[in-house]
């Protein structure tokens, strides 16, 4: 059974000496070979709770196991059979691409004969060949961010920790990022614990993942799984006029499951969206709120979010970011 | 032991090459004690005049005290690459791994005392192209050098231990801005110490860098072999303790995190 569980995550907490909480008593368990999320706004926990499953960060209390080894009793064990990395890229700019895979093999003991083909083969499979022997500092982002991949994966880990992984990068290096870890879960001899702030990467990549919201997991399951739960379709309705009035008329309604506000949005989770929806627009005109747009749509992870933290997903402007750019300078 | 020496090693590799591939720090490093040389050697030219100075060319007091204070300044920058790697997150990077942690630091130390091998013996062929004659030749040459990787080591632990502590690049610069004229010019380095005011000998001789500028000026000017041993004990002894300094504070740094 332990054999079966990559990373046991159970009530982590830590705070940070300004006493700003980290982690609220965070768990989650990582079966071997899957993709497992972390899906959550910026300064939810996530890169914590990383950094503490790869013994980089004591948690105040809690127990971790990585790869059968506890994090806090045997770190040499689990830095062994892990590769980390973080969201800050950790590549010397100033060495070449494989200058930077040579030492961190050895760094990572994997046998000198061994590594030189090993290298050859990352640079390869992750299409650095050509830019092998140019100093990191002249690559693009895409190319920084998967040397950064073959980092990690130099001695075969069994537990990869990916943190933040797309972030910063153009719409093309993410789609080529998937594909490499598509390609790596399909390989599946490597459990990846991925962190991420875009719902369409959780949902495309992650075999499952948790919501991790205020430094505890919210909701957990397959991407399937989590939009099952939300029955029937979303409907918004964009409305002029009083949104909490609508939300109020509509609450009751035979077929009418959640209805939330957002803006100037009313969103409606129905049981059948295509017979709702006349319903729904007679009902808020009878209410003297004039509906100026309405959209019909299938439950996305979006939706699973908004659900469960009573708060609408925003990657970027929320409040808390503050807190988390605290973080950051702390973290260096 | 194995792992903490090859460890060590493939850090130290990666150091150097770093240095090696920043060419304008190969040129200041060449052209700097050129221009101490000869802008001290001509400023003070006349000093070896004053009753009480032993020797009566000023360039052959002067190289030893410049190699000196090369080393100091060199090592006491030391520091910044470990910040640079703080910033970059190398340092999260390496923690990751199973490196032994004392070749973190054991690399950086090292690194410091090879660049100060490589600049003293530099500096010393340079003073002798501008005049220098050296009466202890080469073995006090080698001593100089020695004397120099001793102080060096000890400042670069110094200086890493407090970049551990401070994580921050403007504390390192004002410690070293606060801390390096004048512990210069508490030391021999440009003037005989017979013709120091009484407050200031009393203040030198608690000072590495007067140690390591006493020590140098005897290996290759003077006779007395027991000056240099005891103050290269001293400064063996100042590296040492610097060094269990740097690693204490990177424990603290690690459990902070």
């Amino acid at each position: 059974m332990e054999r079966e569980r990559a990373i046991v995550a159970e009530e982590l907490v830590k705070h940070y000496r300004e006493g700003v909480q980290a982690l609220a008593g965070i768990s989650f368990t990582v079966r071997r070979g899957e993709i497992y999320g972390l899906l959550g706004p910026n300064g939810a926990g996530k890169s914590t709770t990383v950094r503490i499953l790869a013994t980089l960060t004591r948690p105040d209390r809690g127990r971790a196991v990585v790869a059968g080894h506890d994090v806090l009793r045997e770190p040499g064990q689990v830095r062994r059979a892990i590769g980390y990395v973080a969201q800050a890229s950790g590549v010397d700019r100033w060495a070449t691409g494989r200058e930077n895979l040579l030492l961190q093999g050895h760094l990572q003991r994997v046998p000198p004969r061994e590594l030189r083909r090993r290298v050859d083969e990352l640079l390869e499979q992750l299409g650095l060949l050509e830019a092998a022997d140019r100093l990191v500092n002249t690559y693009s982002g895409g190319m920084r961010r998967r040397l950064d991949i073959a980092m990690g994966l130099i001695h075969r880990p069994a537990v990869l920790f990916l943190d933040e992984p797309t972030t910063g990068l153009d719409p093309e290096s993410r789609a080529l990022l998937w594909t490499d870890l598509q390609r790596l879960r399909a390989e599946g001899s490597v459990t990846v614990l991925l962190t991420t702030h875009y719902l369409d990467e959780a949902d495309r990549l992650c075999d499952r993942l948790a919501i991790v919201d205020h430094g505890r997991v919210v909701v957990e399951g397959t991407p399937a799984e989590l939009k099952a739960e939300l029955q029937g379709d979303r409907v918004t309705l964009e409305v002029e006029g009083d949104t909490g009035q609508a939300v109020r008329a509509l609450a009751g309604l035979p077929g009418v499951l959640e209805t939330v506000t957002n803006g100037t949005e009313v969103i409606a989770r129905v049981s059948e969206g295509a017979t709702a929806i006349p319903l729904l627009v007679t009902v808020l005109e009878r209410a003297g709120i004039l509906v100026s747009a309405v959209t019909l749509s299938r439950p996305s992870l979006d939706d699973v979010y908004l659900h469960h933290t009573g708060h609408r997903y925003r990657s970027e402007g929320d409040t808390r970011v503050s807190s988390l750019a605290a973080g950051a300078t702390r973290r260096t | 032991m194995g792992q903490f020496a090859s460890d060590t090693f493939q850090l130290l590799t990666r150091h150097v090459r770093t240095t090696l591939r920043i060419p304008i720090w190969i040129l200041v490093t060449l052209v700097q004690p050129v221009i101490w040389l000869s802008l001290y050697g001509q400023l003070f030219r006349r000093i070896v005049d004053l009753p009480g100075f032993q020797v009566t060319s000023y360039i052959d007091f002067l190289t030893p005290g410049v190699v000196v204070m090369t080393a100091f300044f060199g090592s006491a920058w030391s520091g910044m690459g470990l910040l640079n790697d703080l910033n970059d997150g190398v340092m999260s990077r390496l923690l990751a791994t199973p490196v032994s942690r004392g070749a973190i630091i054991a690399a950086r130390v090292l690194h410091a005392a090879l660049t100060v091998i490589v600049q003293s013996s530099l500096i010393l062929g340079l003073g002798v192209l501008l005049g220098a004659s050296f009466a202890n030749g080469l073995g006090g040459s080698l001593a100089v050098v020695l004397v120099a990787a001793l102080l060096g080591s000890g400042f670069s632990a110094l200086s890493n231990g407090l970049a551990l502590l401070t994580r921050r690049e403007e504390t390192l610069i004002s410690v070293v801005n606060f801390f390096g004229l004048p512990l210069t010019f508490l030391s021999s380095a440009f003037i005989a110490s017979v013709l120091m005011p009484e407050w200031i000998r009393a203040i030198a001789r608690f000072n590495p860098v007067n140690w390591a500028v006493e020590a140098a000026r005897e290996a290759v000017l003077g006779n007395d072999w027991t000056v240099v041993l005891g103050h290269a004990s001293l400064l063996a002894l100042f590296a040492l303790t610097c060094g269990i300094f740097a690693t204490r504070a990177f424990a603290t740094y690690q459990r902070s995190l």
